[in-house]
């Protein structure tokens, strides 16, 4: 649970699923992210999946936001697009997560409904290739830009006055966002042989 | 004229099409269409999903023992159902036992899941079938507050509150964001309630909106990690030490304590705001008794919350465990997910192949198989379907039916059972519900009758909580501080070739997972979820499922405004788990109801 007081609490979340090929782009990235770098406490790092208002709390608790997606824009496979504030309702709004067709849009509204949304969000969205293939991998030109799109997520961190730090030890299986064989490297290692 | 179908009902394709494509505010895409007659009462149904293909692809050859992981990622809402589903068929197999306090755990995260998903249903995906939102902007704060402190002792009831909430409500319209608002029918003659009650139903959305977030804890709390808690076979994964002062993922007296009060809270909500909602609602809607469909035929419960740890049979099982056939509710069926002969999926209609599609399969046979081929009589184009065709395959749903019987299941089905079992905690209710509602006990086998057995079963399920949450205490301070048995979690300790399964009350239904392993990797795997038996498509004999039942005879006030229609699917609490496609940009948020 959040329970971070400070003043500019920042909430990193990657949501999609990982079940349907480059759906599974924003919570790849922030798992990625994770292993990579450590972070200030004032920063929280999520997988939030294809929760749809069990992450109303998360925005609550976030005075900005950082999203990772696969939004469909109508672009070239794996290109990335950054859009801020007013304009990212209207991009997520392209796409549905879950929880009963609750777009990621609407876990925005329901917070500002509440009155307590963010004030500065952010999306870094890459363009999927596939999201038909059921248990498939991430598609290469998606799986490509995951380093791209952490580099623009630690411009955005940076502009915000946060400093992530490269880990130096590797992280600890215990430590990780995804764990049971549903971790990047393990869950696309399909068909070996038992 | 019209078809008499096996299961009762008469259907007839002759009149005008409509086609709702897709129904807005359920977890996934789904596609209804229905013929109406010159009356506009519906006279044929046709329900067709968007469905994920089968977990067997992903899960083979993967760890029995990580098997929940996967299965809690199918969807954003059984996240947690799946994974305990999972967990119990693991175990089923391999037969492993857990220690008692793991079942109260797991219980209280499987009953704080249930409230939750019946209020978020209720108030964000629901009450707005019935509640008129534009409406509730011409409403007397003062009247609202009278009308709110008749009902319920709710202490948010002041003038003051409607008031405040009535113009940043306004404000809210006024700012063109209409958010979660923005697929209603506003304003349409099928709504009926006065401005205050609207009112006061938006009210507690908000409060219900903000509330939800509370419940949430627990799985927190219980799963050491949100919104994906960790389950483990053989038990539960947080480890007890009540002296503990917080270390990471132990579960204490203080989060003890933090639980209990969230328990107190869940049940006062369900209580005070949620069940008398329901009634307020639903008493100016007493003669809008569609939706019935299957309810008061055929009813199917596996069955949940285990009294004792290990012991699945219905005499421990809380939540019933039955099947009711034929409308006869003087006999509650046994049911037995390993008898080949009982549990059979059909596809003969759906768009998957088997070698022989006169026959079903059991789920430790079953088979998924794509086949995406429409009906001759379908108009449009497989990428752009304009009109199914229902005598062909039509939905990516396959089609359970249990010895032969399209069946519905969720609360209504489970209280269905519980009342003909004649246990009070389930007709006692019911039956003060009926009375209180002046209606007889026909009036239950409907839309109104499934919603509001979805609220009942939410203040069960929250004494059910309470109850649970003071036997693990008790139990911990008598000196039992063990959650997992891990006596065979070694593979070595495996049979070469094992299969099991595993059950829960998901809240919209009954959930079942089968698993076969062998040389201790997953062989097969298959899941038959709640939204599969209501949302099946036709079966060889003919029989209609039930949320094509559901709809069968109900007028419409305006055909172009499907408002009936969304009502009763709603009432179902759909789940066509996991679609997260991307969509158009264009015109994806609002319905599209074609009228040919």
């Amino acid at each position: 649970m959040p329970t971070s007081s400070q003043a500019n609490r920042i909430l990193v979340l990657g949501i999609g699923n990982i079940l349907w090929a480059d759906e599974g782009f924003g919570v790849r990235a922030v798992e990625k992210f994770h292993r990579r770098y450590a972070v200030p406490d004032n920063v929280t790092i999520l997988d939030g999946g294809t929760q749809g208002l069990y992450l109303v709390n998360y925005l609550e608790d976030a005075d900005r936001l950082i999203v990772f997606d696969a939004i469909d824009y109508g672009l070239e496979p794996g290109q990335l697009k950054l859009v801020r504030d007013d304009e990212v309702p209207r991009f997520t709004g392209a796409k549905k997560m879950s929880l009963h067709q609750t777009g990621f849009q609407e876990v925005i509204s329901a917070a500002d409904l509440l009155g307590r949304c963010p004030r500065h969000l952010v999306l870094i969205g890459c363009q999927p290739l596939d999201l038909e293939d059921w248990g498939g991998p991430l598609t290469k030109p998606v799986r490509d830009q995951i380093a791209p799109a952490l580099e623009l997520g630690c411009e955005i961190l940076a502009e915000w006055g946060v400093e992530v730090m490269p880990r130096t030890a590797p992280l600890a299986e215990s430590e990780r966002l995804l764990a049971n064989d549903i971790d990047h490297q393990h869950y696309e290692m399909r068909g070996r042989p038992a | 004229m019209g078809i008499q179908t096996p299961n009762g009902f008469n259907r007839d394709n002759s009149g005008k099409r409509i086609v709702v494509d897709p129904v807005t505010r359920i977890e996934g895409h789904m596609r209804v269409e229905v013929n109406v007659d010159a009356d506009n009462v519906i006279r044929n149904a046709v329900s067709s999903g968007t469905m994920w293909r089968g977990i067997e692809v992903i899960l083979k050859d993967r760890d029995p023992r990580d098997a929940w992981a996967f299965t809690e990622r199918i969807c954003g809402v059984c996240t947690g159902t799946h994974a305990l589903t999972s967990v119990r068929a693991v175990e089923n197999a391999l037969g492993i036992t857990i220690p008692e306090n793991a079942n109260s755990i797991r219980n209280l995260m499987q009953l704080a899941l249930q409230v939750h998903d019946h209020v978020v249903h209720f108030y964000h995906l629901h009450a707005l079938d019935w509640v008129d939102l534009v409406c509730a902007l011409s409403a007397d704060p003062r009247a609202t507050s009278t009308l709110a402190q008749s009902i319920s002792s709710w202490p948010l009831s002041s003038p003051g509150y409607f008031k405040d909430l009535q113009t940043r409500l306004k404000k809210f319209f006024e700012s063109g964001q209409l958010g979660p608002f923005k697929n209603g029918y506003w304003g349409s003659k099928a709504y009926k309630l006065p401005p205050e009650a609207n009112l006061m139903a938006v009210a507690h959305y908000l409060e219900a909106l903000d509330f939800q977030k509370e419940i949430v804890k627990i799985q927190t709390i219980f799963g050491g990690k949100n919104p994906h808690p960790n389950w483990l076979v053989g038990g539960v994964p947080s480890p007890i030490n009540v002296d503990g002062t917080g270390a990471v993922g132990a579960i204490n007296i203080e989060r003890l304590n933090l639980i209990s009060s969230i328990i107190d809270r869940l049940i006062e909500f369900n209580e005070q705001v949620y069940l008398p909602d329901v009634a307020a609602i639903g008493s100016f809607y007493k003669d809008w008794l569609y939706g019935g469909g299957l309810s008061g035929k055929s009813v199917l419960s596996y069955g949940d919350v285990p009294e004792h740890a290990n012991d699945y049979s219905s005499k421990s099982l809380k939540l019933p465990r039955g099947a009711i056939i034929n409308g006869n509710l003087s006999e509650v069926l046994p049911v037995d997910h390993a008898n080949p002969d009982e549990i059979q999926e059909f596809v003969v209609h759906s768009w998957y192949k088997y070698p022989d599609e006169t026959k079903g399969l059991h789920p430790w046979d079953g088979v998924t198989e794509p086949n995406y081929v429409l009906g001759p009589n379908a108009k449009g184009t497989k990428t752009a379907i304009e009109q199914l065709d229902e005598g062909g395959k039509y939905s990516w749903i396959k089609a359970p039916r249990w010895r032969g019987h399209a069946m519905e299941v969720g609360p209504l089905a489970r209280w269905v059972v519980g009342y003909a079992q004649n246990k009070a905690e389930f007709k006692d209710p019911i039956d003060k519900f009926l009375k209180d509602m002046d209606l007889p006990l026909s009036a239950l086998f409907s839309t109104l009758g499934r919603t509001a057995a979805r609220a009942l079963e939410s203040v069960w399920a929250g004494r059910q909580m309470r109850y649970f949450q003071d036997k693990l205490v008790a139990n911990i301070k008598a000196g039992d501080s063990s959650t997992a048995n891990v006596d065979k979690w070694k593979p070595e300790s495996w049979p070469k070739e094992a299969k099991g399964f595993g059950f829960t009350e998901a809240p919209r239904g009954a959930l079942a997972h089968w698993i076969k392993i062998k040389e201790t990797k997953i062989d097969n795997y298959q899941c038959v979820v709640p939204t599969t038996w209501n949302g099946s498509p036709r079966d060889p004999q003919g029989n209609i499922g039930a949320f094509e039942a559901s709809l069968m005879n109900t007028p419409m006030v305006n055909p172009e405004q499907p408002l009936e229609i969304l009502r009763t699917i709603h009432s179902f609490d759909p789940c066509l788990a996991c679609s997260t496609h991307v969509m158009s940009p264009d015109g994806q948020e609002m319905a599209s109801v074609k009228v040919r």
